[in-house]
């Protein structure tokens, strides 16, 4: 009598992943934060409660890879409907995932406002210095002379401005108990932010106030660069403009280190 | 003349609109327009003028009001879910009587929709979203040498009457690729003098420019009596429409933009299979060219309305010659282009009158 | 006369760059043009195509019911567009990726091993040029000088690939004209 082998599973798909293929491009960065967030999820044991608000942007058919309720909003009112739903439903987990342009662009106000009244909402910020869906046309966060569509010839402050740091603008309303920036362009990275997207689900689940995650996340797509090559831009010359690590944090918690 | 180049739908509008004038533009991307702002962010530069990729749609549309506060010839462009939110600028423009041109690309709606062509948005263009008593003339250009000429006029309209204009085309219209002939750059000079416009008061007396009239005499209804004359007088001179094979036609078929350039390959068509049909094509959909409509609508016609919506022109079809003769539809909601053949097939059957295709309607 | 090309493949094909470099050679021959390019509503790295209309006089729809000739790149693209075709129409396949038999039979067909004839002068990426130019002399609504010509002003400011597309035009002519 032989022993049944015993498996141990140590690698699979989240639960709140469904089984579906992404139509993001190799190397793009929102399939690995699809990731990290339904890891999170799985881990807290929030997918059935979780309610999500997904941007209009790349990530905007999020719904078909997330396995949890999820509502569309229009261009940038993200976290103005995930108000809406976190009042009426305080003890759902309600998050919201928005790229640059629909977060620190159209969406400014609503992002504001929300974070200073201190929504109890995790917001999810996909900082790729361009507009993906649209094709490459200028963010408010494209960096000093980098080429976009609507910037030729790179950005260029006189004509197109500065560079924005929403995150470092949002840490000064009282409403805001966490945010911190890190970015997915190696290992040791990603597993930074997987930590940080935990510890702002955790200040909601404990009604602390309103957090936000900003990852750094390669677009080689648009960039015009190859998978490595983009992994080293947000490296070597994101980081300079966007440093990562913790811009406020107000929740008293102790990290284990 | 100058020479003939083959260009893009939306460059073709981006380089008509600097030849005419326009040095101060402010978009927001959205398919399937961006060849437009990004056409422009290189050419304003060249031309001295100013581009500005605002925050939003918002911003864009009351940039506009301040530039053309000032006097400069003014654009800004987007698609349907863009221009529900410029509604409240273009309301404010014409309360203000601010010139602007105006370009919405449409796409399928409602919400998100897709980025195929439609035309489900002549309710948004021709009646506008944003408040009060207030009309947007509307260009439907069908072709890319029409698209210079409307642009043209566009900013002349604006400037003639003081009011936003709109340019009124879909994402077809917008990627299509024709060869065109430019005109010269309009003189800037010579562009007709702003006596209205904010300028410094050097000399002479402060100018205010507002649309709130608080006044208890009347004030806010002798302003909307005299818009109403402006838009008396508009509709007056400015209807414009074309038609082609009409003269012996039993049945006319009316469309706009692109639908009318499907529908006239359905037309010749048809007339090889000897159906008399012919098109009446609305260029400007407000104001609507009712009076020549109404006269085509003779006894014994037949009108055949074809949309790339479910129906919407033909309401202003039918405020035209209801009741005088009999109207069909039949309309292609946004997301699938519909081929010569398929508007063939309607238009056959409303000579038969079998119903199989498109519906009549009912006044 | 009027004559409708439609140009089907996946993106990165150059597909949509054969309509272009067909639209100029006709435009510089004096003909009337339009080439409508459909955009993704389908997802990035889907397919492409466009279609390209000749003719003498005024052009109508920009939209084609049946093209004259279909150029497919690809196998979908093939199973989407055959049965649109004119009967006695063209279809031209790229045989380096169509394995694929063509089910209609009242059109002609023309089969061209595209990436296997670039190859030879020089590089695989000129497939849809080698393609442009068996399909021009095919048809002969460009020849091949114009071809080039229209190549050249479709690609204006890109003069570095200029040699290897006149070549790989050349060499599609040949494809044709030799049958080999
Ligand atoms: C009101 C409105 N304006 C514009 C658009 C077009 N649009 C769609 S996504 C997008 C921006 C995408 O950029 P970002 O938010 O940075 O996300 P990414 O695609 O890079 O992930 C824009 C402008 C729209 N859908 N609705
Ligand atoms: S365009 Fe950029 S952001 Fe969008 S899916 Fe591709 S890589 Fe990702």
């Amino acid at each position: 009598m032989s022993a049944e082998p015993v498996y141990k599973k140590v690698f699979g798909r989240p639960e709140s992943l469904k089984e579906a293929a992404t139509h993001y491009c190799p190397g793009c960065g929102h399939s690995i934060a699809h990731r990290l967030v339904a890891e999170c999820l799985d881990e807290l044991g929030l997918r059935e409660k979780t309610i999500g608000v997904p941007p209009v942007g790349c990530a905007v058919l999020a719904y078909n890879y997330f396995n949890f309720d999820m509502i569309e909003a229009p261009h940038g009112r993200a976290l103005a409907v995930a108000t809406g739903i976190k009042r009426v439903q305080p003890d759902k987990f309600v998050l919201s995932y928005q790229g640059d342009g629909d977060l620190a662009a159209i969406g400014t106000a609503e992002t504001i406002h929300a974070a200073n009244r201190g929504e109890m909402i995790s917001a999810i910020f996909i900082n790729n210095a361009i507009y993906g869906m649209t094709g490459g046309q200028m963010a408010p966060t494209t960096l000093l002379g980098q080429n976009a569509t609507t910037a030729p010839g790179g950005r260029d402050p006189e004509l197109h401005g500065w560079p924005i740091d929403i995150s470092r603008m949002l840490a000064l309303c009282d409403g805001v108990v966490y945010v911190e920036r890190c970015t997915l362009s190696s290992i040791k990275q990603i597993r930074k932010a997987k930590k940080a997207i935990k510890k702002s689900f955790q200040c909601q689940l404990d009604r602390l106030g309103f957090s936000l995650v900003e990852l750094l996340s390669p677009c080689p797509t648009n960039w015009k660069l190859s998978t490595q090559d983009s992994w080293d831009w947000v490296s070597e010359e994101m980081v300079k403009v966007y440093p990562v690590g913790v811009i406020k944090d107000t929740t008293g918690y102790e990290d284990k280190k | 003349m100058n020479e003939k180049v083959l260009m893009r739908g939306s460059d073709i509008i981006g380089e008509a609109s600097v030849r005419a004038g326009c040095r101060f533009y402010a978009g927001y991307p959205i398919t399937p327009q961006n060849e437009l702002p990004e056409y422009l962010s290189a050419r304003m530069v060249e031309v001295g003028g100013t581009f500005i990729q605002g925050e939003s749609e918002i911003a864009s549309i009351n940039m506009l009001i301040g530039a053309s506060a000032v006097g400069s010839r003014v654009m800004t462009s987007s698609s349907s879910p863009g221009i529900a939110l410029k509604q409240e600028g273009i309301s404010y423009m014409a309360g203000l009587e601010l010139p602007g041109v105006i370009v919405n690309m449409m796409r399928g709606g409602p919400g998100l929709g897709n980025i195929s062509p439609s035309a489900a948005d002549y309710f948004q263009s021709t009646r506008g979203g944003g408040n009060g008593d207030y009309r947007t003339p509307v260009l439907a250009p069908a072709g890319c040498q029409e698209l210079i000429e409307m642009t043209f006029l566009a900013f002349d309209l604006a400037d003639n009457y003081r009011n936003p204009v709109m340019i009124l085309g879909d994402g077809l219209m917008g990627q299509v690729m024709e060869p065109v002939v430019f005109p010269d750059f309009l003189d800037l000079n010579k562009l007709p003098q702003k006596d209205w416009a904010l300028t410094g008061c050097v000399d002479r007396e402060a100018r205010a420019i507002f649309s709130m009239y608080l006044g208890e005499k009347g004030e806010l209804c002798q302003h909307n009596l005299e818009l109403q004359e402006k838009y008396d007088r508009i509709t007056a001179q400015e209807q414009r429409w074309e038609t082609i094979m009409t003269d012996d036609a039993d049945l006319i078929v009316v469309a706009y933009g692109t639908a009318a350039r499907i529908a006239e390959s359905a037309i010749e068509e048809v007339r090889g299979q000897g159906l008399a049909a012919g098109l009446f094509r609305p260029i400007t959909l407000w104001p609507f060219p009712t009076a020549p409509l109404r006269e085509l609508a003779q006894k014994g016609r037949k009108i055949a309305v074809f949309e790339l919506c479910l129906g919407q022109m033909v309401e202003d079809v039918i405020l035209s010659v209801g009741e005088r003769v009999e109207i069909s539809f039949h309309g292609v909601p946004g997301g699938v282009i519909p081929t010569p053949a398929e508007v063939a097939e309607f238009l056959n059957s409303v000579a038969k009158g079998d119903g199989k295709v498109g519906r009549r309607i009912e006044v | 006369m009027i004559t409708r090309t439609t140009f089907a493949g996946f993106g990165g094909q150059g597909v949509l760059v054969m309509g272009y470099v067909m639209s100029h050679g006709a435009l510089l021959k004096g003909l009337n043009v339009t080439y409508f390019p459909s955009y993704g509503a389908e997802m990035r790295g889907g397919t492409a195509n466009c279609t390209v209309t000749l003719s003498d006089a005024k052009i109508a729809s920009p939209v084609a019911s049946q093209p004259d000739t279909l150029v497919a790149m690809n196998g979908p693209s093939l199973e989407k567009f055959e049965n649109r075709v004119v009967e006695n129409g063209l279809v031209v396949l790229n045989a380096s990726l169509i394995e694929e038999d063509l089910s209609r039979k009242d059109v002609t067909l023309l089969t061209v091993p595209t990436a296997e004839l670039a190859r030879e002068v020089g590089s695989d990426r000129a497939a849809n040029m080698i393609m442009i130019g068996a399909l021009s002399a095919k048809t002969g609504l460009l020849s091949q000088e114009e071809t080039i010509k229209g190549m050249r002003a479709a690609l204006k400011g890109k003069d570095k690939f200029f040699e290897l597309n006149e070549k790989a035009i050349q060499r599609g002519f040949t494809f044709v004209n030799n049958g080999k």
